[in-house]
């Protein structure tokens, strides 16, 4: 058991046994290598289930929404911005949350790592800097600076923003010179080839949603693909409209994405998702100079205006 | 006639445009016939929904007008509306949609000149594009 593991299971269970919080939400193993599970823990058993490896790649913050109880909940740095985005978004409320961040060192691409083998994965196991990973024929280690995730590899907020406690020391928050060098990559493209691009990307796409509800900021009564009069996007594998739900999506979390990766996580067909989010997380960084979830003031920038904002484009 | 008439739907804002529009017809001023107006509350009403849903229905350009800033009926309407068009029109163009075919513009009620001059703009820009074939929807 690693030392974040031991101290986040310590953490949960004496917030649990001094009732300072009615449940606690965190990680724990799933059934196959290389997988951890969202858990809610309602009992110091439960909590002693707890896990925190590089595999924790979902956003906890998603199953705050709405809730009621005093929750505990462990919370990386984006998981944390999201938190901060609940709270400004009155989803939950600060008073009711007691945070155990966890300084971040990112997540592993368990694509990428599935793709170096012909064979099935059977045992994953973690170093600090490396991991071996077992299948069948053959054991190799890696190194986790060569597989960490794509949004990972660009994170320059790995520290939680907010919290009540560390489950670990803090860790050194990188910067990243050209963070932006993916979008800038499809920007270069002609409009013909951005049209293609997306064509490429959106192919295996087979409208499960799993990435929208694996976002934490999806949290609408109603969304809109779920509406019928007026029907905004038709319910099939047509391809304008499973253009039109991404373009929503991601045109839904302008200014509030956190670039956490849990809808490329949840994506059974492995499409990265990012690249409709990463061009709105440019451009309201470029235009107003903002990053979602850095604290729980200031307001996100389509729910606040500057007279001065620019309207070139507007006749 | 056998090609296909362009058609440019316009989301016009009831206190501003609308009227705009109303008083260039009143006034007999000459514009292209391929716009069809709709008429909403707010420029701050327009979402990328309403946008793509012209075009999946064969619009083949969109144009959106409300109230000059710090005119909005509902005082900051405008305002919001113009973050959210920007970033709207970045992430269309970024997928591959030509900017030239949505246009955004601000048109107060006494203002028809302008209505009937952007009105022209609009539709020679649109029209020799021909007609749209990105996030249309085909018939089943």
């Amino acid at each position: 058991m690693n030392t974040i593991t031991k101290n986040i299971q310590e953490l949960a269970v004496s917030l649990l046994r001094d009732k300072t919080v009615d449940i606690v939400i965190g990680f724990k193993s799933g059934t196959v290598p290389m997988s951890s599970v969202p858990f809610v823990a309602k009992t110091t058993e439960q909590a002693r289930t707890f896990i925190w490896d590089t595999h924790c790649r979902l956003n906890l913050a998603n199953y705050l929404t709405g809730r009621k109880e005093k929750i505990g909940i462990i919370a990386k740095g984006c998981d944390s911005r999201n938190i901060a985005n609940h709270i400004i978004e009155n989803k939950i409320s600060r008073e009711q949350l007691h945070i155990i961040g966890v300084p971040c060192s990112g997540m592993v691409d368990k694509v990428k790592i599935a793709s170096e083998f012909t064979e099935e994965i059977i045992e994953y196991t973690e170093q600090p800097d490396s991991f071996v990973v077992k299948t069948a024929s053959q054991t190799k280690t890696l190194l986790k600076k060569d597989y960490l995730r794509a949004n990972c590899s660009t994170c320059m907020h790995p520290n939680p923003v907010i919290y009540d406690q560390l489950a670990a020391d803090r860790v050194t928050e990188p910067l990243i010179e050209n963070q932006f060098a993916d979008v800038n990559r499809i920007e270069a493209l002609s409009r013909d080839e951005k049209w293609q691009h997306f064509d490429d990307l959106l192919q295996d796409c087979i409208r499960c949603y799993a990435c929208r509800n694996a976002c934490p900021l999806c949290y609408c009564p109603t969304c809109f693909v779920d509406e019928s009069d007026p029907q905004w996007v038709g319910k099939g594998t047509d391809t304008t409209d499973i253009r039109t739900f991404h373009f929503l999506r991601a045109y839904h979390c302008a200014g509030r994405c956190t670039d956490c990766g849990a809808c490329v996580e949840a994506c059974p067909m492995d499409i990265n998702v990012r690249d409709f989010t990463r061009k709105l997380n440019k451009d309201v960084f470029d235009m107003y100079g903002w990053e979602a979830g850095l604290d729980i003031k200031n307001r996100p920038p389509l729910d606040t205006f500057n007279p001065d904002d620019p309207d070139e484009f507007i006749k | 006639m056998t090609e296909k008439q362009i058609k440019i739907v316009a989301f016009l804002c009831n206190w501003c445009s609308y009227g705009a529009a109303d008083l260039a017809g009143v006034s007999r001023m000459q514009y292209s016939t391929d716009i069809r107006v709709i008429r909403v509350p707010c420029s701050g009403r327009i979402d990328a929904k309403l946008i793509l849903a012209a075009f999946r229905e064969g619009a083949d350009g969109v144009w959106v007008s409300g109230c000059h800033p710090g005119e909005c009926h509902y005082l900051e309407g405008n305002y919001y509306a113009r973050r959210k068009f920007i970033l709207m029109g970045n992430l269309m163009e970024h997928m591959g949609i030509d900017k030239n075919r949505v246009h955004f513009s601000w048109i107060s009620s006494a203002e028809a000149t302008k209505f009937a001059k952007v009105a022209r703009e609009v539709a020679d820009t649109i029209v020799p594009m021909g007609p749209n074939d990105r996030f249309v929807k085909k018939a089943v």
